[in-house]
């Protein structure tokens, strides 16, 4: 829970968000949290509203209006997942999620390099950061300075677990392996970009057309802190519901309701190449203010309701 | 039933047909993967701690767990025999059983005592308790010189350090969670 000096840094933080994304020719839109269907996604349990659900991203609504001509576009905006609370994740949450079109995933990257730093630039007084400028997270001192490590899935497994990508996945191991022995050890010293995840890991991101085994997905860490997830999207509607038929059968073995997003495919033809990432705002803000937990960065959490 | 989603620090759930208290608990999924439940735990019965991850279909058992009040009676060898105060059925702990607790044990004093099924597995004491000072030094008085405190033992054999005014004979009340002084208590 935030006090009266939080709630300040929250909002100086989400200002200069906006202009950073207003200064690069970013749209600003708004999309509904209450939707009738949503995409597939094996791991993400919604939260059911009448026959409608609330929204587990705002990626169908912002790629639909990708479809209408939307060159660049960014959310801040409230998701929803079941089942998940704990020291860095709550059922609700923030999230900044923004798209480029013409763009691919390394864009992106080099993107999150600027914004972090203009944020640092622009909010003074940040309690998260030393005197030199680095993210003081638990044991772990992070320099901002770009250009950040870039560093293969499978790179990472085999330098910190000492396992190939594909054994671990064989066995139904890799989100142990991940959770235990790589993201500990990824931004310590500076952030990491994870990326070309296996590409049944990444069903909404373009195949790697140099490695067809991986997507182009990556995910940003600071102090062993996932803070964001993107792509090269997958725009082929053909490929995208061959993947999406994936996601709802492991979704209806596990007993969920789920439904083809007729209409986001419809529109995905539209889109042409772009790159969108979606990063969980409250903990980058935790980051940021020195908290030690995302509660902390809220100005409530659900269990004081 | 449990079900992972429900594991949290303190819980406490069956496993194997023994209960198991939930000691440290840490909530991880990583992005696109499945939820991971990691936890430590310890056997109720017998101390033995081990780390698990769970998944979110994993289900567990509640264990039949049952708190009754009862009378400390009396200790013979290692057995340490209580008293059911309402239906005055008598049961037994052991020494080990009973490890820290034994500290403030005395004759007659009302716990609680926990019950898995029929079988009595571990008891907690009220959290003040008054025992009388056995082995004290004498008090100095007027001695501005010296510590704060002095070490004192109690009827139990337990020793714990005192502000120097109180002697042997006096009754002190002591945190049993701790096992520090609280106040000299007049009888």
């Amino acid at each position: 829970m935030l006090t009266l000096q939080g709630l300040q840094q929250r909002s100086a933080l989400l200002q200069a968000i906006r202009s950073f994304f207003f200064t690069s020719g970013y749209l600003e839109v708004d999309t509904p949290l209450r939707l009738p269907v949503l995409l597939p996604e094996a791991n993400l349990v919604p939260f059911a509203s009448e026959d409608w659900y609330l929204q587990t991203s705002p990626e169908l609504c912002m790629k639909r209006l990708l479809a209408r001509g939307c060159e660049q576009i960014f959310q801040i905006c409230h998701c929803f997942r079941k089942e998940e609370s704990g020291r860095i994740h709550q059922p609700e949450f923030t999230m900044l999620e923004w798209y480029h079109r013409g763009w691919g995933y390394f864009d992106l990257m080099r993107e999150c390099e600027a914004l972090l730093g203009s944020l640092c630039r622009s909010v003074p007084q940040l309690p998260g950061l030393d005197s030199e400028g680095r993210i003081c997270w638990r044991d772990c001192r992070v320099a901002l300075d770009p250009p950040w490590e870039r560093l293969s899935v499978a790179a990472a497994f085999r330098r910190y677990a000492g396992v190939e990508v594909d054994e671990v996945l064989g066995n139904g191991g890799f989100d142990e392996v991940l959770v235990t022995a790589v993201e500990p050890q990824l931004g310590r010293e500076q952030p990491v970009f994870l990326y070309d995840y296996p590409l049944e890991l990444g069903s909404l991101a373009r195949q790697n057309p140099h490695n067809p085994q991986v997507a182009e997905r990556f995910e940003l860490y600071i102090g062993g802190v996932e803070l964001a997830n993107g792509f090269s999207e997958l725009v082929d509607p053909c490929e995208q519901r061959q993947r999406f038929a994936l996601e709802i059968e492991r979704l209806r073995d596990g007993g969920q309701a789920a439904a083809m997003p007729e209409k986001f495919l419809a529109d995905l033809a539209l889109i042409g190449p772009t790159a969108g990432i979606a990063l969980g705002l409250d903990r980058l803000l935790m980051l940021l203010m020195g908290s030690a937990t995302l509660a902390e960065t809220l100005p409530f959490v659900f269990a004081e309701l | 039933m449990y079900t992972a989603s429900d594991l949290r620090k303190g819980l406490k759930i069956q496993i194997d047909g023994e209960p198991y208290l939930v000691t440290e608990f840490d909530f991880s999924k990583p992005g696109k993967g499945q939820a991971l439940y990691r936890t430590k735990m310890r056997n109720m019965i017998t101390g033995v701690q081990f780390t698990q991850t769970y998944r979110s279909n994993d289900k567990f058992d509640r264990p039949n767990l049952e708190e009754r009040n009862m009378q400390f009676l009396y200790a013979q060898d290692n057995e340490y025999h209580f008293m059911d105060t309402v239906s005055f059925e008598q049961i037994f702990l052991t020494k080990e059983q009973l490890g820290d607790n034994l500290s403030f044990l005395v004759d007659n004093m009302e716990v609680q005592v926990l019950f898995f099924g029929e079988r009595p597995i571990d008891v907690t004491l009220p959290t003040f308790v008054n025992l009388e000072v056995t082995v004290a030094d004498p008090w100095a008085k007027g001695d501005t010189s010296g510590t704060d405190t002095k070490p004192v033992t109690v009827q139990t054999g337990f020793q714990l350090q005192v502000p120097p005014f109180v002697e042997q004979g006096d009754r002190i009340q002591i945190d049993t969670r701790t096992g520090t002084y609280i106040t000299r208590v007049k009888e």
